[in-house]
């Protein structure tokens, strides 16, 4: 009963805007024989439930909804007759880029391929994974969770909700909750600002009256058999609840916006050497991973906040994947390293061959600053700087170059109070 | 025909009236509580042709304290010689290879280490393994430290020195009560879920009836089984000879991406109330943390705290190395039914002739529930002539229980033969535990009626997405085959449901909310029409 093993030239691990547009890349470089593996009956990924718009701004210069900016690159890959094997979960993957995969239509399916590329996207943090202590009843929910609940089975979790976490599913699931009738108590977050993108601070919970406690924690989950309230504390500045000051909210749901986990565990398999800031990959300006072959984007990579740079960042790794296929790729000397105020920049490596857009997140929330790369190469402005909004720079080729003699290139954010 | 309709009016008025009346049965031996304890008498009970039932509160078997505690069968050098804890824990043990194949449920004999972090303690570790002896534990072997950290790389430098007892393991202990139940029932065992026992009417000091929620049972015999409410169960019998206070423990697991740490459970030594909190490979490739140990006046208080997560990682870091709370996936606390008795209350009451008390079974419970069953049935075999129940062997008894086929642990050449027999094995319904849809359904065969119900036959939810992904997944397909609205499914029985409504049905029912949810209760219980007047709300 041995599945025999097919050989194919790139297969394509989830089918979200990750997947779809690096396969569509590689086939528009040439490379005809592409899968694109996707667990759920439909392609799309996350976008499939997220039917507020907001999508498509940077790309399309237009707020689609997930719904339609996902339709757009299926479309394409329909007629560029990219094959898709939906409802078939990749259950495991090697060095060699042998993969294992299970699904309704096609059973055991092995597959040998010349490159492989990793779109798998994220999963939501948990409770335990925040370590909120209490009873544990019915009640308690993902954002994610409630969202695909709400938006593709059509069914409301309770009646009254607190969400913890301001992130932005958790702020686009407070102003939904309340369209449908649900009482939001508040958004309560640990620190001193909002996790999600300010638009959603103002569309979601200020035009809906919507209190957001920052500063604030959920201490305590009460109710034996259904959630029937939460004790909330403010945090002092190293986030230690101060439970004197506590206070209790009735719910009967709770509602936890606390981050995303890129869904790695395929990458692991495969050996390739994550980062223990991003939980991503680490990758080159090629997006291939430390493994040969292997190439990673989109949110597995790392959390994104807005589509249009998954579409991006993906597009590229089609591309240099279709080259590894034809050609191979250079190595890439340079190592990229986050500096002061900077959490992390992707990509990790570079050549200093070709131009290259990093993704950086600060770690801390600034004013106006100046992003300097280091050794002395360029600044560049910044408006406000967020943890939660991803900076985008693209360096040019001789730009990086400058940096082969020292191999090692550096980002820091400095604060810069008014005018210069 | 008139006297007739009357009479069937009359019933069904007197049936209404006395709903709570109603009689379940008739049987010779009633098993409260469906704990580990409970349901391992039952099938021990089943070998024989006496008419058993057994009834449990909660929505499904094992429910209780047997579904939230560390897993472990013990080797039996932890309790002081001369006790029953010590005699039915060594027994226990030694009866677990073969009763987890008979069942197959998954079980890892890996060995139990307890180590030393001092001088002063090296010196304890020998009377343990003095106790040891004396408790018949076979193999046990003193290790030095260098000799512990060749076999368990991540121990950490502090330990000096350790014993090694080679005949414990880990057992997936809700698997096993799920299973010993099954097993039970498919040997004719009556099982009623959902059943509290609520009062007994006692003649000469004779339980003649036992009253629940749901009915009446009459029994020749009541084994009281009922764990944290044990002693509540014997009060109502006229029995006051002990009293249960619980003793709450802690859980804390870990990712699998931790799965060979350790390989034995590792011990420290033990504190005046417990064993102490340890690391254990669960059975299922986890590594947990804990039990802490604090007293309780609540049997429900299943809460978890942030002291016990601090104690909880300080105490596990000194023994084990690269331990961090960043890979914890979940928590859960379990309710250790001490009594004051310091040891096992097994035997007949001295209050009321019928009744045989299995009380006080904390910790080592779990290890020693076979051989309880065991020293239970040789009680009713005693009692058996006083009772009028003929000791007769059932020739139709099967020990086995059908094999439970879980996807996670087949080869890929099986899986690929799974997938061809039922093509539901090609759906991974939970992708952390990789669980497929044939699973869930044969889950749900099996008894299955809740969310937990499946989630601990099948582990889906049990990952690091804590069911994430698969929650919704799981309830249509609890919804289709049990044929319940999706609003109906709870998670563990009672009050658990977990979408408590559809969409828009906010939106429309304005304002009177409370009258909402009150007439969907009625609905779920049943639309039976009450015609008794009364308390009918207006
Ligand atoms: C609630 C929410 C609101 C958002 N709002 C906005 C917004 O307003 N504007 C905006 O621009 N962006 C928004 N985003 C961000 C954007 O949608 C995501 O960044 C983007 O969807 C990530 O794409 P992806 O392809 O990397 O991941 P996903 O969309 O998560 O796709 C990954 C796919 O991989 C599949 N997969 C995973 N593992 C396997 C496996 N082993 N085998 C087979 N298949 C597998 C999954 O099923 C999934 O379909 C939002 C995101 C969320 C969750
Ligand atoms: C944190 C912790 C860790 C532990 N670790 C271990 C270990 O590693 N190894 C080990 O051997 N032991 C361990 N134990 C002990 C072990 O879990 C218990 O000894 C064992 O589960 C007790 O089983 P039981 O059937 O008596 O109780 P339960 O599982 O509680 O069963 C009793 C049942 O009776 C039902 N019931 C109660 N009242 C009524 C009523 N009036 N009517 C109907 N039904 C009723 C309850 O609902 C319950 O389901 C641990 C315990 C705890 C708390």
């Amino acid at each position: 009963m041995t599945a025999s093993v097919q050989e194919r030239d790139l297969v394509v691990i989830g089918g979200g805007p990750a997947g779809l547009a690096a396969a569509l890349a590689a086939k528009e470089d040439g490379i005809d024989d592409v899968l694109i593996i996707e667990r759920s009956d439909e392609l799309g990924g996350i976008l499939n439930q997220c039917i507020h718009n907001g999508f498509g701004i940077h790309l399309f210069e237009k707020e689609l909804t997930g719904p339609e900016y996902a339709e757009r690159f299926i479309k394409d890959v329909m007629k560029e007759q990219i094959e898709c094997l939906t409802g078939t979960v990749v259950t495991g993957l090697s060095r060699e880029r042998e993969i294992t995969a299970v699904g309704q239509e096609s059973g055991l399916l092995k597959i040998k391929a010349k490159a492989v590329v990793l779109a798998m996207g994220c999963r939501e943090r948990t409770r335990s994974a925040i370590h909120i202590p209490g009873d544990r009843p019915a009640g308690v929910f993902t954002a994610g969770t409630i969202q695909q609940l709400i938006n593709l089975d059509g069914y409301l979790p309770g009646k009254t909700v607190v969400i913890l976490g301001s992130g932005d599913i958790g702020l686009i699931m407070a102003r939904r909750l309340t369209l449908e009738g649900v009482k939001v108590q508040g958004v309560v977050e640990i620190m001193s600002y909002p996790g999600g993108l300010n638009r959603n601070i103002a569309q979601c919970l200020n035009d809906f009256g919507i209190p957001l406690y920052l500063s604030h924690t959920v201490v305590e989950i009460r109710g034996k058999e259904r959630v029937e309230g939460v004790v909330v504390a403010p945090v002092d500045s190293r986030r230690v609840p101060i439970l004197d000051r506590s206070f209790y909210v009735p719910c009967d749901t709770i509602v936890l916006s606390v981050g995303l986990i890129p869904e790695n565990e395929l990458s692991r398999m495969a050996d390739v050497r994550l980062s223990s800031t991003t939980s991503g990959a680490y990758v080159d300006e090629n997006l291939q991973t430390s493994v040969d072959g292997i190439f990673a984007c989109g949110n597995v990579l790392h959390v994104h906040d807005v589509v249009d740079f998954v579409t991006r960042e993906s597009w590229r790794a089609g591309k240099n994947a279709a080259r590894f296929i034809k050609s191979g790729l250079p190595q890439c000397g340079i190592a990229v390293k986050p500096g002061k105020n900077v959490r992390y920049v992707v990509p990790h490596m570079v050549s200093g061959e070709q131009d290259v857009e990093f993704f950086l997140r600060a770690s801390r929330p600034m004013g106006r600053s100046v992003l300097s790369i280091q050794p002395g190469l360029r600044e560049v402005r910044q408006r406000i700087v967020k943890p939660s909004e991803m900076i985008s720079v693209t360096l040019s080729a001789d730009v990086i170059a400058k940096a082969k003699s020292s191999g090692e290139i550096r980002f820091e954010l400095d604060e810069r109070g008014t005018g210069q | 025909m008139l006297v007739h309709f009357l009479e069937c009016v009359v019933k069904a008025v007197s049936e209404l009236v006395t709903r709570p009346k109603d009689s379940l049965g008739q049987f010779d031996i009633l098993v409260i509580g469906g704990g580990v304890v409970g349901t391992a008498i039952a099938r021990s009970l089943a070998r024989y042709r006496w008419k058993t039932a057994l009834v449990e509160r909660f929505a499904e078997l094992s429910f209780g304290t047997s579904k939230a505690n560390s897993g472990i069968v013990h080797a039996g050098f932890h309790s002081t010689p001369g006790t029953l804890k010590a005699e039915l824990c060594s027994k226990g043990c030694l009866m677990f290879p073969d009763l987890t194949s008979e069942l197959d449920v998954e079980y890892k004999q890996n060995g139990v280490i307890m180590v030393a972090m001092s001088d002063e303690e090296t010196d304890k570790l020998h009377m343990y393994l003095k106790q040891g002896e004396e408790n018949r534990v076979p193999g046990m072997q003193f290790l030095s430290g260098d000799e512990l950290r060749s076999r368990e790389p991540n121990l950490s430098d502090r330990v000096v020195a350790g014993i090694f007892a080679p005949t414990g393991g880990v057992v997936s202990p809700f698997e096993l009560t799920l299973a010993l139940g099954e097993n039970a029932a498919a040997n004719g065992v009556s099982v009623f879920l959902e059943t509290e026992v609520t009062g007994m009417e006692v003649r000469d000091r004779s339980i003649v009836q036992v009253n629940t929620n749901k009915g009446s049972i009459v029994a020749r015999l009541v084994i009281n089984a009922a764990g944290l409410y044990a002693d509540k169960v014997a009060n109502m019998a006229g029995d006051y000879s002990f009293t249960i206070r619980p003793r709450k423990g802690e859980e804390y697991l870990l990712d699998k991406r931790l799965e060979g740490t350790v390989h034995s459970t590792i011990f420290p030594l033990p504190t005046p109330v417990s064993k102490g909190i340890l690391v254990i490979p669960t059975v299922h490739g986890n590594l947990m943390l804990g039990p802490t140990a604090e007293d309780t006046d609540d049997r429900e208080d299943l809460s978890t705290t942030f002291e016990g997560f601090q104690q909880i990682f300080s105490m596990c870091s000194k023994m084990v190395n690269g331990l961090s709370p960043s890979d914890l996936i979940a928590t859960f606390a379990g309710l250790r039914p001490a009594s004051n008795r310091d040891d096992f209350v097994i035997g007949p009451s001295e209050q009321a002739r019928n009744l045989i008390n299995v009380g006080g079974i904390e910790s080592p419970g779990l290890t020693a529930a076979p051989a309880i069953a065991e020293m239970v049935l040789e009680i009713v075999k005693d009692m058996s002539s006083d009772l009028g129940l003929p000791i007769e062997e059932n020739e139709d008894y099967d020990p086995t229980r059908p094999g439970v086929r879980r996807f996670r642990c087949m080869t890929d050449e099986q899986r690929a033969a799974a997938i061809a027999e039922d093509p539901l094995f090609a759906r991974i319904v939970c992708r952390c535990e990789q669980v497929t849809e044939a699973e869930i359904v044969d889950a749900i065969r099996r008894g299955a009626r809740t969310l937990d119900g499946v989630k601990l036959r099948t582990r889906t939810g049990m990952g690091r997405c804590q069911g994430g992904f698969c929650t919704s997944r799981v309830m249509k397909i609890l919804s289709r085959e049990l044929g319940i609205p999706m609003t109906s499914i709870t998670k563990r029985g009672g009050e658990s449901r977990i979408l408590l409504y559809e969409i828009k049905e906010l939106l429309s029912a304005s304002s009177d909310s409370v009258g909402a949810v009150d007439s969907d209760r009625t609905l779920s219980s049943g639309a039976s029409v009450d015609t008794s007047g009364g308390d009918s709300k207006a």
